[in-house]
């Protein structure tokens, strides 16, 4: 079974022109990847139709404009798979 | 239609919110300043027009299942196909259906037909806190005329 982390780089690699192999759980998707909000939508958009969930994206948003929350929180791939897994685990709880 | 004020869909014809769908109606005016130029001799609706019609059905789709209290705002169209050439004078039945609700965003399938299917897409549009209170008044305002509360 494939990680959250993988599907998560497949992901990207779908809906963006990033070549698979440069997706590591350290990249960063704003700052490494040049992923923008447009494109982070289509990717959020295509992660909550895979797993089933509503990742909160204003929340997120809202916590790093408010400097609750640092942007590596939400837009490091490895720990946007560990909050993916978090939803998920709460869905199915 | 108003083409002038972007005006595209005249009346909600009916609104689910539970199954997130709404048919409306948009006529397309006989003349308007946009067919001389679309062309001369030749005056159809310009498919960004007809994109735009879907993406405005949706929007009200969105504004009647959270209320009239957030405003959608078009980001992305997909997958649109252009099927038939639309005249000067022709009625349009417009669809909208609420593909994902996610957060701050929604995603729909927006569809237009008349006498058979004019066009398809797939649509996204972020969905925010009214920036302007004039703009909620507005879209409160127009939201009455096309009877998108009373369906």
């Amino acid at each position: 079974m494939s990680s959250t982390f993988d599907v998560v780089a497949d992901v990207i690699a779908q809906t963006s022109e990033i070549p698979r192999e440069k997706i590591t759980p350290e990249s960063h998707a704003i700052d490494d990847l040049g992923i923008d909000s447009l494109d982070f939508l289509d990717i959020v958009f295509a992660l909550d139709k895979k797993f089933g969930i509503k990742i909160p994206l204003e929340q997120w948003t809202q916590e790093v404009n408010a400097g609750k929350a640092s942007v590596e929180e939400y837009f490091l791939l490895k720990n946007l798979a560990a909050h993916i897994d978090e939803l998920v685990a709460k869905k199915n709880a | 239609m108003r083409l002038e004020y972007f005006q595209m869909i005249d009346t909600v014809v009916s609104f689910d919110a539970a199954t997130g769908e709404i048919h409306a109606k948009a006529f397309v005016p006989e003349k308007s300043p946009i067919f001389e130029g679309h062309f001369p001799g030749y005056p159809i609706l310009p498919g960004v027009l007809l994109i735009e019609t879907m993406a405005q059905a949706s929007g009200y789709l969105i504004l009647g299942m959270n209320g009239l209290t957030r405003m959608p705002f078009f980001a992305g169209v997909k997958k649109a196909k252009f099927r038939k050439f639309i005249e000067p004078g022709t009625t349009l039945d417009v669809y909208a259906k609420m593909v994902h609700e996610g957060s701050g965003y929604s995603v729909t399938e927006g569809r237009i037909e008349q006498d058979g299917p004019v066009c398809d897409a797939e649509l996204t549009l972020r969905v925010l806190d009214f920036p302007a209170p004039e703009l909620k008044a507005e879209i409160e305002a127009r939201a009455a005329v096309i009877g998108l509360g009373q369906k």
